[in-house]
């Protein structure tokens, strides 16, 4: 990767953060599961996927879909610093003036199928794949999961059926922050050895850091690891990333900020200074 | 007739017409066995996976396929229902929902394998449609328009042999008129047909005046035959092999209130309980079901 791609994406991602930051206040979003997978996000949408605001109607492109739904403002914000949406929409998140709300909805462009309920979107991808498979195309279908999301059995069922059809132009992606919704993963039904278990599903699976760019350039461009075998990337990451005040907490999944606050963690964004968050932010959905 | 004579002919013929069908299992083949090596890749087994085919075959639709699913109706829309509500309802997908012994058709399973809430809950989910035919013949007749429309669903299927013999061409939400009486009118559909079909008979020869609607198709549902029957016919008398809630009974009590009428209705449903698993023909006899028991009942509740 090119310096200037590097410092591009950088840039992007910190736009992102920007815009994820701010709607989390009048309602808020699930700030900390957002945050956690905008580098991946923002890497996926700056060249690797074949996905444009122009060739959205065209069947030969990719497709990347969000499996646990509530990491949507991450993708909202790429789609504003990539010009697919007005950077004004975000203003009107759970507005009934717009469309935008906690989690996917697929009649805005770019968003390929609604989700929210954990463990739908493997299945739903593998559809996709076996459809470019009878069209005879080669192009990729992505699916971004949570780590809590693999408690569903649905995961591991689509998993099974995917590896029996050889599902090599699958990858499901993981984003691997270590927490479920109020808990880390670990804590209570745990998941490691994480990449053991996708093996033994008959998966071909890579683990890596996944707020680096490097290193999802290589994973990616590495794509299929297996010529008969759907692909697994683990990507570690930090729920809360970017924001000291925010990361790796328990109480920090879905946030509502008070404008101040977001105000202060713009700041803290910048580098400027630290923030005191006195909001109630733990929402049990 | 139908041109073809059972089910695996017309999915046969439509899919191999259409490229858009994808003909889907989770490891039950019981009415499309013959399928694998003449439709090669767009045959689709996903194993015992009811969740995992309906979202496959979402994601099949949203490009454009049109999937037809088999499996047993508990596991296809029960033990999947939230994939049938949340991704193929929400997204409004022409995914196509076959289901195998529904209703008193699982006679020996047990109460694992009793579909006797299958239209109340299909038919809550929004813009999705539900058919229940009466025999092999109703079936074929009625399924190349159902798998035609661009619209989610729910079939009861049934393979029983035809049972009236002259089934007229299907419409949806149009019920077939099979006789209309004065004194009262039975309102039915799938495998139950052939039974009130007796009943009818037994009614007749005491000297009433007998109707008998086959609904066919339960969503949309034919509102002015039920409103016609409701006006000219002293009694109506549902049965359907469905509980008591959300069935039949519940779709009669809806049209009529939404119109602002009323009417007499004697509903032969489950009424909350499970039925007694056996052979078919007992499982009739022990719930009050055959031919003979439906006309005692009608003539104990019209004394």
């Amino acid at each position: 990767m090119t310096e200037s791609k590097h410092q591009e994406l950088k840039d992007r991602a910190f736009k992102v953060r920007e815009h994820i930051l701010r709607m989390s206040t009048d309602g808020g979003c699930f700030t900390g599961a957002s945050l956690s997978c905008a580098d991946l996000i923002v890497y996926l949408y700056s060249g690797f996927l074949n996905i444009h605001k122009d060739n959205l109607q065209d069947p030969n492109r990719d497709f990347l879909l969000l499996s646990k739904g509530h990491d949507v403002p991450a993708l909202y914000g790429t789609f504003v610093e990539l010009g697919w949406m007005e950077k004004d929409r975000l203003k009107n998140h759970l507005k009934s003036n717009d469309s935008i709300y906690w989690h996917p909805n697929r009649n805005i462009p770019g968003i390929e199928f609604h989700s929210g309920s954990l463990g739908h979107l493997p299945s739903v991808g593998l559809g996709i794949a076996m459809d470019n498979r009878l069209r005879g195309q080669n192009n990729r279908v992505v699916v971004i999961t949570g780590d809590g999301e693999l408690d569903e059995g649905s995961v591991w069922e689509t998993l099974h059926v995917a590896s029996a059809y050889k599902m090599n132009n699958l990858t499901i992606v993981v984003d691997r922050n270590h927490f479920q919704a109020n808990v880390k993963t670990e804590e209570l039904i745990p998941l490691e050895p994480l990449a053991d278990k996708f093996e033994a599903f008959g998966c071909a699976v890579q683990r890596i850091d996944g707020h680096d760019f490097e290193a999802l350039e290589k994973a990616f461009t590495a794509l299929p690891f297996h010529a008969e075998k759907p692909s697994v990337i683990i990507a570690d990451t930090v729920r809360g990333k970017g924001l000291p005040s925010i990361e790796a907490r328990a109480d920090r999944w879905f946030c509502n900020f008070k404008q101040e606050e977001v105000d202060s963690l713009l700041k803290e964004l910048y580098g400027e200074e630290e923030t005191t968050l006195t909001s109630e932010t733990l929402t049990v959905r | 007739m139908s041109t073809f004579s059972t089910y695996q002919e017309l999915i046969k013929h439509t899919a191999l017409a259409d490229e858009r069908y994808i003909v889907m299992t989770a490891e039950n083949r019981a009415v499309v066995k013959e399928l694998p090596p003449i439709l090669g890749a767009r045959f689709i087994d996903t194993g015992i996976t009811e969740q995992t085919m309906i979202g496959m075959a979402s994601g099949l639709a949203l490009r454009g396929r049109v999937p037809i699913c088999h499996a047993l109706t508990t596991f296809l829309i029960y033990r999947a229902y939230e994939f049938v509500r949340t991704d193929v309802g929400i997204a409004h997908l022409p995914v196509k929902l076959s289901a195998w012994i529904a209703g008193f058709l699982s006679d020996g399973n047990g109460p694992t394998h009793q579909a006797i809430e299958d239209v109340a809950l299909m038919r809550t989910i929004p813009g999705m449609t539900v058919f229940c035919p009466s025999d092999n013949d109703d079936m074929l007749r009625m399924l190349p328009e159902i798998w035609a429309s661009p619209h989610p669903a729910y079939v009861r299927l049934n393979t029983r042999p035809d049972v009236y013999g002259k089934h007229t061409p299907f419409k949806t939400g149009v019920a077939e008129v099979i006789s209309e009486g004065a004194d009262v009118t039975i309102l039915t559909y799938g495998m139950l047909l052939e039974e009130t079909l007796k009943a009818v008979d037994i009614l007749k020869n005491k000297g009433l005046s007998v109707g008998l609607l086959n609904m066919r198709s339960l969503k949309p549902v034919d509102e002015q035959a039920i409103l016609k029957v409701a006006a000219n016919s002293k009694l109506l008398v549902t049965v359907e092999d469905h509980f008591l809630t959300g069935g039949l009974y519940s779709i009669i009590a809806e049209v009529l209130l939404k119109n602002m009428t009323t009417a007499d209705v004697m509903p032969l449903a489950l009424d909350e309980k499970w039925f007694k698993p056996g052979l078919l023909s007992e499982v009739l006899k022990y719930e009050g079901f055959t031919g003979e028991q439906i006309a005692e009942r009608i003539e104990a509740y019209r004394k």
